[in-house]
This record gives C-alpha cells, sequence and structure tokens, in this order.
C-alpha cells in the first residue's frame, strides 16, 4: 500500500520523502492544478530539483494538472503537460478529458491517475476512463462508504486510491461550484475553493466575524475556535435555525479503518495538504508511514493514541471518517 | 431558439408529477428532460410511469429525453442507470461518466448533462465521437467561455443548451442535507424531501440568501434569469433555452413567458408579467456575464 504525501514547495517534498512517502505530488505555479494558492507550487527549476532529490530516496514524484482548462486559456494546460512530460514527472494527475487526450496523443503509456476532482464513484466511470485513456489509478472522491470503497477496489479495472488525511470535501469534487457562485473562482476553473482574495476578517469586539466576497459565513464568540471561511462549513440560518447546514469545520482521519482498507485492495492513501507546512507535511507523513507499515506488515490495528495524536493537526482539531460511515451521510 | 424544460429536481407525488406534466402537453416548450437526477431513494415514479408521460409528450409533439442520475454509487443505482442509457426509443441526458460509457458502449447517442464536465473543444470532440449530440453547458461557464467552442459544436451539428430559468444545481454530495437539517440520518431520511416542493432555502446570519438544500443536492438560492438576455444568447449561437423547474405553477408561467418572448416578440415586452413571479423568487445572471454566479447585473 502505498503513501502519497502532498508538497506545495520543495521543503515540505523533502519532509515527505524523509519521512517515508512512496510519493509526493505536487503542482506548477499556475492554475492548472485544485491549489492554485499565492506562495505555493513549484518552477521548472524546482521540480527537477524535487525529481532529483525524490528519485534519490527511492520516490516518485506525481504532477497534479487536474482543473478544467477553459477553451481560451487551453495552451496553459497543454504548456504544463508538456513541460511536466519533460522535466521527467512519473505520473500526472488528471481531471479532464481534453487533458487526458492531449496526453495519449503525446504517449500511449505515460501513467495517468485519475484526479479525484473526475468525480468517478462507480465501476462504469471508471470503465470509461479505462478504456478511453488506459488510466493506471484513480482517486475516488469523498463521497462514498467503506462498504462501496472496498467493492470498487476489488472489482475496478484500475488501481484504488483513497484520501487518508487531511481537509474534508464533503462534495462530489469536480462537480462543486459553490466557490464560483459566490466568488467568481472555482476549484475547477482556477484551482481555488473560497479563495483567500475573497476572505474578510471582521472583528466586533465580543465577536468575530468571517466574510467570503460579502457574505457572512460564520460568527464566532471569544472562546471559540476561529475556522477559515470555507464556504460549506459556516454557521447559517435554516428555517431560523442556526446551523452547521452543510458541514462542520472538520478533517477527514481514515486511520481506525485502515486495516479494512488494506484488505479491500486499496492501493495507495492519499494525506491532503499542499498548503500545509512542512512541519505537518512532516509529522503526517511520519504517522501514517508507521500506521501503514504497521497494518501491512504486523497486521496490526493502528494504536488510538497515534490517532488522537493526528487530530492536533486537523482542521478544527476535530476529525471524522466522513463519509466511509454511513451515518456521517 | 427553442425551448427545454429540464427534469423536476424535487421529489414530488406522483400524482404532482402526473398533474403538471399533463399541464407542459399543451404549454408552448419544444423539449422535455424527464426522471430522477439527484437521489435513487426518491420513488414515487417508476421508470414505467416516467414512459407513460413520455409517450403523451410525444403525441402532444414534443421532444422526450430522459434524465438520469448525477452522483451514482450503488449497484442497484448503476442498474437503473443501464436500463434507460441501454433503451433506444428515447434520447437520453448523461449526468456521469457511467451513463456515457453504457450509453456508447451500445451506440446509443446522448446529451452532455451540465454534470459532464465539458470546458474545451478537445473534450467535445471526444464526446462527439462517443455520441454526445447536445450539449448542456455546465452552470459556471459564461458567454465568453461558450464562445470559442459554438463554431466547434455547429460543425458537428451538436446542439448547445444554456439554462436561463431556475435554480442552478451547484454540488452533490454523500450527505443528505434535507435529513440533516431534520436531525435524521440518510438510511432514515422519511422522505423529508417530499415536504419542500422547490427545496429548503439556506440563508446567511445576516439574513442573506446563500444555498438551496435539496436532499444530497446544494442548489443556488437565487434564480438564473436571462429572460432579458436571449436575444445576446441567441446571437452568441445558443440553440436550446433551458427551463429548471421551480415550484409547478411557476414553473408553467415561467415556460409561457420566455416562449412569447422567443417566438413572439423577439425582446421582453412582458416585463409585468415577470415582475409577478419576482415576489417569490430572487434572480441573479452573473455566470453568464463571467462573473460571480450570484450576482444580478441589469441590462
Amino acid at each position: 500500500m502505498e503513501l502519497v504525501c502532498p508538497a506545495g514547495n520543495y521543503q515540505s517534498l523533502i519532509k515527505a520523502v524523509d519521512n517515508g512517502a512512496n510519493a509526493v505530488y505536487i503542482g506548477l505555479k499556475n492554475e492548472t492544478n485544485a491549489r492554485h494558492f499565492a506562495g505555493l507550487n513549484f518552477t521548472e527549476a524546482q521540480i527537477s530539483q524535487a525529481i532529483d532529490y525524490a528519485h534519490q530516496k527511492g520516490s516518485k514524484v506525481y504532477c497534479a494538472i487536474n482543473t478544467y482548462p477553459r477553451e481560451n486559456s487551453w495552451h496553459k494546460w497543454a504548456y504544463s503537460v508538456d513541460q511536466a512530460m519533460d522535466l521527467g514527472i512519473d505520473t500526472l494527475i488528471v481531471a479532464d478529458i481534453g487533458v487526458m487526450d492531449y496526453i495519449r496523443s503525446r504517449s500511449d503509456s505515460f501513467p495517468i491517475h485519475l484526479s479525484v476532482q473526475a468525480s468517478a464513484t462507480n465501476p462504469e466511470s471508471l470503465n470509461f476512463y479505462h478504456r478511453q485513456f488506459a488510466i493506471r489509478r484513480a482517486v475516488l472522491p469523498r463521497v462514498l462508504s467503506l462498504a462501496q470503497v472496498s467493492k470498487l477496489a476489488q472489482t475496478a479495472p484500475v488501481e484504488i486510491e483513497v484520501f487518508g488525511f487531511g481537509s474534508l470535501c464533503i462534495m462530489a469534487e469536480g462537480r462543486c461550484y459553490l466557490s464560483s457562485y459566490m466568488t467568481g473562482e472555482s476549484p475547477n476553473t482556477q484551482g481555488v475553493c473560497s479563495p483567500a482574495s475573497h476572505v474578510r476578517w471582521e472583528d466586533r469586539g465580543d465577536v468575530l466575524e468571517s466574510r467570503l466576497n460579502g457574505l457572512l459565513i460564520d460568527r464566532f464568540g471569544e472562546n471559540e475556535n476561529a475556522g477559515y471561511p470555507t464556504l460549506c462549513k459556516g454557521r447559517f440560518d435554516v428555517g431560523g435555525k442556526i446551523q452547521h447546514a452543510l458541514e462542520e469545520p472538520t478533517s477527514l482521519n481514515t486511520m481506525d479503518i485502515l486495516p479494512e482498507l488494506y484488505q479491500a485492495n486499496v492501493a495507495a492513501i492519499k494525506v491532503e495538504g499542499r498548503q500545509r507546512s512542512p512541519a505537518y507535511v512532516a509529522s503526517v507523513t511520519k504517522a501514517w508511514r508507521q500506521a501503514i507499515d504497521q497494518v501491512v506488515k504486523q497486521n496490526q490495528k493502528v494504536g488510538q493514541e497515534t490517532i488522537h495524536k493526528l487530530a492536533e493537526f486537523a482542521e478544527g482539531k476535530q476529525t471524522t471518517i466522513g463519509a466511509y460511515e454511513r451515518s456521517w451521510q | 431558439m427553442k425551448l427545454s424544460l429540464a427534469a423536476v429536481p424535487y421529489f414530488w407525488s406522483k400524482e404532482a408529477y402526473f398533474d403538471f406534466y399533463q399541464k407542459v402537453v399543451n404549454s408552448p416548450v419544444d423539449i422535455v428532460y424527464l426522471g430522477e437526477t439527484v437521489c435513487s431513494k426518491r420513488r414515487s415514479m417508476k421508470l414505467a410511469d416516467w414512459i407513460k408521460i413520455a409517450e403523451e409528450l410525444v403525441i402532444a409533439g414534443k421532444e422526450v429525453v430522459l434524465s438520469t442520475m448525477t452522483l451514482l454509487e450503488a449497484e442497484s443505482e448503476l442498474k437503473y442507470l443501464s436500463n434507460i442509457s441501454k433503451q433506444k426509443d428515447f434520447l437520453i441526458e448523461s449526468n456521469d461518466m457511467s451513463s456515457i460509457q453504457i450509453a456508447s458502449e451500445n451506440q446509443n447517442s446522448f446529451v452532455a448533462g451540465c454534470a459532464i464536465n465539458l470546458y474545451n473543444s478537445r473534450t467535445m470532440n471526444r464526446l462527439y465521437r462517443l455520441g454526445m449530440r447536445r450539449w448542456s453547458v455546465p452552470v459556471e461557464l459564461g458567454k465568453d467561455d461558450l464562445a470559442p467552442l459554438v463554431s466547434v459544436a455547429k460543425e458537428k451539428g451538436i446542439e448547445v443548451e444554456y439554462q436561463v430559468f431556475g435554480r442552478m444545481p451547484l454540488a452533490y454530495s454523500a450527505r443528505c442535507f434535507t435529513a440533516r437539517h431534520h436531525e435524521l440520518p440518510k438510511d432514515d431520511c422519511q422522505f423529508m424531501c417530499k415536504e419542500y416542493e422547490d427545496g429548503i432555502l439556506v440563508k446567511t446570519q445576516e439574513g442573506d440568501s446563500f444555498a438551496q438544500i435539496n436532499g444530497i443536492q446544494t442548489q443556488s438560492s437565487k434564480v438564473t434569469n436571462l429572460i432579458d438576455r436571449l436575444k445576446d444568447l441567441k446571437e452568441t449561437g445558443v440553440d436550446i433555452a433551458r427551463i429548471v423547474p421551480v415550484r409547478a405553477e411557476d414553473t408553467l408561467k415561467v415556460i409561457e413567458l420566455f416562449a412569447n418572448v422567443i417566438n413572439v416578440h423577439d425582446d421582453v415586452s412582458d416585463k409585468q408579467d415577470l415582475d409577478s413571479l419576482t415576489g417569490n423568487y430572487e434572480y441573479c445572471n452573473g455566470y453568464w456575464l463571467q462573473i460571480e454566479g450570484m450576482k444580478l447585473v441589469a441590462p
């Protein structure tokens, strides 16, 4: 079982490799990937350096080109594919059919992993990408139950990768336009959700307000932990009740069900968080390396202590197994 | 420009559906999409019921398209999808790649629904080769995104369809938000969505509208309304104006209004009639104008 870790910069990549990631995924400094944040991602020179370092230590480097190019800016995506392939990236993580078609026009066999942004949740959808583009692996959206993931992993024509830890996106990825509805920028087109450029914090004495493009996402009292105003995790008014109408500010942690995922033939566990610090990448990678080794080599469940310790790194210090557990749905 | 009516996104009773489509039969709409697109647990209508309505609409001269689900997970859902995607009597609307896979394998043509991420000509060409005959544009794309694809579509005879009225489908989740609002688990949802003819409004704590929850689907709270932009759509090359149902009675009025502008006046002159609906809905048109979807810009 492969451990796939995030790197938003070269330092994080070193930390991921040194702490036992089998593969590290990165993005270019533009809107071709789903973490298009200021100060993040890799230049051409840094990619070469990253590949050299990772390969020396026996790790792979994947590049996410997983947003959806619109016709007017198609050339940026094509150029990014050219760059990544020419620099010697091991695998491209892709969501758009046009981009996959372009990669296949360059090479019949270059490894493609289907990005979570393609939202493939069933065998027929996986068959589609397998037959059309000979994808090697698919990353599943965080909307399936453990039973559904297990079944898919056992019958799928391709390897299955699932999210193990990090920010929890509760919508079928690649099909959520809430962010562009509110801000004009979405994960699909700009590689951002609830972009920082549209966030405003307002201190009103005993209440702190978070806003996204002017709309109030949440209000925090003095003793509350004020989280980033991701639009689906705010408190809203539904029929007079103020509630987390969609989701609470919480992170995903599937360490508890790791043995089941391994039994189900899941090929890889992905850690989310290219936007997080090198220290975060180091700690989380280390914990997951230990957990996977324990499950794979010693056939042991991961101790609760390790799982609780991981929660320290989670959004709002809360974690959930998310949709893997049906009661969450 | 033709006028289409998208599948009802909400959960109505069998009587309500039959009553609604009985009236659609006599309405000036050209194309009608039928079926459940949101949640497979909603079973007030069997496939045979939809076919019955479809046949009546065909007799009345409408083109009927069978719509399919967007988020498919369970085996039973795929089986139902497969039945629709394999049949040869009606064109199908694919809202997931699984449907395109099954349709193309069976040499069936399909409409790429707005939940299919077709953002560029390379994708369009590929899907055309697999049987796509109509492109229902993803909701977040606007005029400038669309324009360069129109010529590609025309060349291949692909029709371009754009939503001109109704709430926009903005997200799909494993979680049922309607059940969550009622503090019920999805597996025991008690079909609470049946209580809401057009979903539940979610507002900010300051009272601004934010979203409309409809089972596992999250819609825009505001209603797209491009009645005063139809000329612009036509000039850009949109072939079909798509109305997404809101409340049944209002939807029928909206069809009349849009048909009147498209077929009779070629411009808005029934402003008063539209205003009569405004009390019920908050409008937006931002996506067409390449800005935030929730914004409304006066012409």
